[in-house]
Parts: structure tokens; sequence; C-alpha cells
């Protein structure tokens, strides 16, 4: 094995197959909840695909779906060039799953968690034992090979899930807020190890509601708001699409913020006052700065920085990302 | 290639092999005390008064011993089969992880039941086994029980294992222990014949598949005659388990398919 991390021998079929996930009008209806409301979306082979979206937008019920483990309600729905309906099993035998909540056994040892998962595959044991190896190796954990899982912290968790996730060696991996509750350092490391993932040719898929994570690991992705997809792109095309390259940040005493809005007017594409500052859209952010002096207003702070994600989610929907 | 279910027995035999000394203790060494005080304490008395003739003849502790291995049976599966079923969908979600696989929440179902039934088939063994150091019960015609134990087990298994993937926190569990597998646990003919409460209640003990397992299994053990046929016991014991069968993968898939 030259490459354990690499897809197994069935990625080879993608060359031939337009798109690895399908999905057209998908619709997934809980009683009268409606948690995915009729979106479309493709994702390609070897691509890294996001859902960005605040809670409760319909991410991981369009992902649980990809997975084969939430019926579809209404729509199309293709995984592998499969129908989760009827071939649900084949094509969880070619996925990795990394759940939005760690669904280790905390009572067994890293290496029982990755042997019972690779049991779970049908992967004869020397197999699942050389893979361990090298997958304990790769997310760092080798050190922690015998160790019980409950006591490990929520990074090396993660990292482990991840690694369980890989046992099969996917040609899919669908990672539902990979690194939600982790700490800067924890979450740095994740997506290295993601980002390697990709560079051989693993199709990530992942849901997240932090741009900045969205902006590291994702060629493309949606928005969804609402049950719904409201944009969808590069994180770069968004930003043209939706908003201007660059943010000037002004913050002002909270009662002149309203007369200095008006003063504002006309000195950008868009102004867009929110309750504790004002975030002016514009292609050139320090000229804008100088104009607002020039015209006399003393802002208690200025920041000019590049137009991200956070800000075409805010444009489109008019409320922030993580609330 | 090794069918799902088969898998997911063969999971939780690894888990067992980690986690079996924490309940080694209410396994055997329950048992065996209700067969040191029950047995050897109370038969002394029950002996020297009008008990063998009401035992059919026999002593207490060889009328208690087989009664005890069907109610250890019984208690042993009700603990296998819910305990995990909540950690699996609740506590620590591992069911949810191996959907993620190519296995299915019925093959979850039926590889929990199918590792029961290793389990009870196990610890009947090791009980019969300690029972007959006691000279409580008589081998090889002992070990013939613990098929009939085993079954007993299994007719609570199932159901229970429904019951619990309905539940959304163990104070069901809790309630289920207290008000129903321990009276079983005491009023199925374990220690006396029902023969001995009161007339009204003795209906209600045909109806318990606890009652059938208890006297299948010390018939089996003493090789006397069941109090019915005893293709009527083994019927009624597999008709609970197929039903429970049926339920419990009707009630994983409803939990856990969404």
């Amino acid at each position: 094995m030259s490459d354990p991390l690499a897809p197994g021998p069935g990625a080879g079929h993608l060359v031939a197959e337009p798109a690895v996930i399908e999905a057209r009008g998908l619709v997934k209806r809980f009683g009268d909840l409606t948690a995915v409301d009729g979106v479309d979306f493709a994702v390609a082979p070897g691509e890294a695909f996001g859902f960005l979206g605040p809670n409760g937008a319909g991410k991981s019920s369009t992902m649980r779906m990809i997975g084969a483990v939430s019926p579809v309600t209404a729509g199309h729905l293709r995984v592998l060039g499969r129908d989760p309906a009827t071939e649900g099993d084949v094509i969880r035998a070619r996925l990795g799953v990394v759940p939005q909540e760690d669904t280790l056994d905390t009572e067994l040892t890293v290496e029982e968690n990755l042997l019972i998962y690779g049991r779970y595959f049908d992967l004869p044991r020397a197999v699942i034992r050389e893979r361990t190896d090298e997958l304990l190796a790769f997310v760092q954990l080798t050190d922690r090979r015998r160790s019980r899982v409950e006591p490990l912290s929520g990074g090396m968790k993660r990292r482990l899930t991840i690694a369980r996730s890989l046992i099969n060696q996917p040609e899919l991996l669908l990672l539902d807020e990979p690194t939600t509750g982790l700490d800067p350092q924890a979450r740095h490391l994740v997506w290295d190890r993601l980002y390697r993932l990709k560079q051989r040719g693993v199709t990530l898929v992942v849901t997240t509601h932090y741009m900045d994570e969205a902006e590291q690991l994702c060629d493309r992705l949606v928005v969804m708001d609402q049950a719904r997809i409201v944009a969808e792109g590069s994180p770069r095309e968004l930003i043209a699409a939706h908003v201007s390259r660059e943010v000037l940040e002004l913050r002002f005493s909270p009662d002149e913020q309203q007369e200095a809005v008006a003063r504002l007017d006309g000195l950008a594409k868009r102004v867009e006052p929110l309750p504790d500052r004002v975030l002016v859209y514009t292609d050139d952010a320090d000229r804008a700065a100088a104009e607002v002096t020039e015209r006399g207003l003393l802002p208690t702070s200025v920041v000019v920085r590049r137009a991200t994600l956070e800000d075409v989610f805010l444009r489109l929907t008019g409320r922030s990302l993580v609330e | 290639m090794v069918a799902p279910a088969l898998r997911v027995m063969e999971v939780h035999a690894r888990g067992y092999r980690r986690t079996w000394r924490s309940n080694v203790v209410t396994t055997f060494l329950n048992p065996v005390l209700f067969l040191l005080a029950m047995g050897m304490g109370l038969g002394t008395l029950v002996d020297r008064g009008g008990g063998p003739a009401a035992l059919a003849g026999g002593d207490y502790l060889a009328f208690l011993a087989p009664g005890l291995l069907a109610a250890t049976a019984m208690q042993t599966a009700a603990g296998d089969a819910s305990f995990p079923v909540m950690a699996g969908m609740k506590w620590m979600k591992t069911y949810h992880a191996a959907l993620a696989t190519p296995v299915s929440a019925r093959d979850l179902a039926h590889g929990l039941l199918a590792w029961t039934t290793v389990r009870l088939l196990m610890t009947t063994a090791v009980f019969t086994i300690v029972m007959a150091i006691f000279g409580a019960l008589s081998l090889p015609r002992g070990l013939l029980a613990i098929l009939p134990a085993t079954l007993t087990g299994m007719a609570f298994a199932a159901p229970i294992a429904a019951y619990a993937s309905g539940l959304e926190n163990d104070y069901g569990l809790s309630s289920m222990f207290r008000f129903v597998i321990v009276p079983l646990f005491l009023f199925s003919g374990t220690f006396f014949p029902i023969g001995q409460l009161p007339d009204w209640i003795e209906p209600l003990a045909y109806l318990t598949p606890s009652w059938h397992g208890v006297e299948l299994t010390r018939a089996t053990a003493l090789g006397t005659a069941p109090a019915w046929p005893a293709a009527v016991h083994v019927a009624y014991l597999v008709l609970w388990l197929a039903v429970g069968t049926v339920a419990v993968g009707r009630g994983f898939s409803r939990r856990l398919v969404r």
C-alpha cells in the first residue's frame, strides 16, 4: 500500500462520473418543519465544497441525506452515482463521515475505536491494524494509541474522529462542523490535515458557520439560510458578487452614530449601520477613511480590512453568521 | 464477507472484553449469594418442614437452583438489552457512528440480540458450573438447562431492547427494573411454586415469560415433567422473542433513521 490515505480503488470510477454529489430540488421535512427546502448543488471529484450558514439553516440535514442515513423527503439526490434510497449501504461503504458531535466509544481505547469501526466496514483485522498505524501518525495520536478515549482533549477526540472516518479509505469525506468548539491551535491542525487529504484527491464536503473555515477549506461553497441556498460560488466570487473588495469599519459613540451615518451618504457603494458599528463597503478603504476625516467626522475607531464571507452573509440575510 | 448484524455482534463482544470485570459482581456474585442465603440457609428450614412434599420430593436447593438460573438469565438480559441501547443512542451515540457505515439500524438491533444470546449462553454456563460446585445442580443434566434459561433471557431481551429504543432517558429503565424485573424475579416460581400465591394472582403468572422459563428450565435440570407440556412453554417464550425481534428492528429504525 503506497499511500494509505488516498481514496481506495473505487476512486478510479470518478473520472467517468460527472459529479460526486448531485442534488436537484432536494427537500427534507420533519413533520411540519421544513429543514431543507428545495436545494440544488453539485460537487465535482476532488473538490472541497462547503455549506456555510448559521445553526438551523439546514446544513446538517443536507449532510445526513448525502451520508445516506436520513431519507430524502423529495427531490433528486445521487451520491457517487447512486441513489441513497436504494443503495445506502453501498454509498456508505465509500464515504467517510465526521459528525458534528463526537460519537466515539469513550470506554474503549483509541486503537479499539478504529478497530471496531473498521470491522463495521468488514475490513480484515490485519488491514485495520496497518491503517491504524498510518492514520494515528497522520492525526498525531500515535503516542495515545492505547489510551482510553474518555480523558482525551476535545481536539484529540476530533482528530481521532477524523482518523476513524478514513479507515475505509473514502473517496468522499463529509465533515459536519469539523472544528466547532476547538481552540485555535487545534483548529489549524485539523485544517492542515484536511488540506492534505484534499491534495491526495479526497473530495471534501464541509459544513460550517465559521467564515474563516469556509475560506480556508473550500474551493466552492453555497450559503444556506432558512433551509434554502441563497448564494453559490468560490469565496472570492461570492465576495466580488455581493460585497466590495474592502470594508471600512467605523465605530462612533452610540448617541452620535445616527447623525454620522447620515453624513456618510455617497461615500461608498453601500453603508451598513450595525448596532455597534458602521460598515462601509468600498474598493478602496484607505481612500474612504481619508474622506471620513475630510467630512469632519471623528469615529472612535477606524478599521480597514478585506471583505469576508461574513459580509456576504450579512448582505444576503441582514444577519450575522454566528449569533 | 460477514453479515452486518454479525459484525455488530463482534463489536459488542470486543467491548465486553474490556468491560466485563465491572459487571462480574452483578452477574455472578448476586445469584451465588441468593443461592447461599436461600438455598442453604432458608432451604434447611424448608426441608425440615413440609417442603419436600410440596416440592415434588426434591430438596429446596435442587428446586431453587434451576429457577435461579432462569431468573438470572432474565435479569442479565434485561440489563444487557437496555443500558447499552441508551448508550448507543444517547450517551455515547455510538449507534449513530455505526450508521455512517454499511451497517443499518436493523443490523444494530439484531446484532445486539445476537450478542445478548452469546452472553447469556456464557453467563448461564458459568453459573451452572458454579451451582454444580455447590452441589445445587447435577451435571451433565444441569448443562442442558442452559438452553431454556438462555431462551428465557431472550424472551425478555428482545422486547426490552425495543422498549429502550423508544426512551428519552433512563428513568424508564429504572422503573422497569423496579416494577417489572424485580417482581418477576421473586414471583415467577423461582423461590416457591406459584401454587403458593393467592388464587387470583396465579393466572397472572401464566402470562409472564419468566414463569414459563423457570418451569422449563427446572424441568430440564431435574429431568421432571414441566407444569404444562414443554412445547407450550417453548412456544410461549419463542412468541415473546419473535414479537420482540420484529419490534426492536422497527424501534431502532424509527429512532435512528430520521
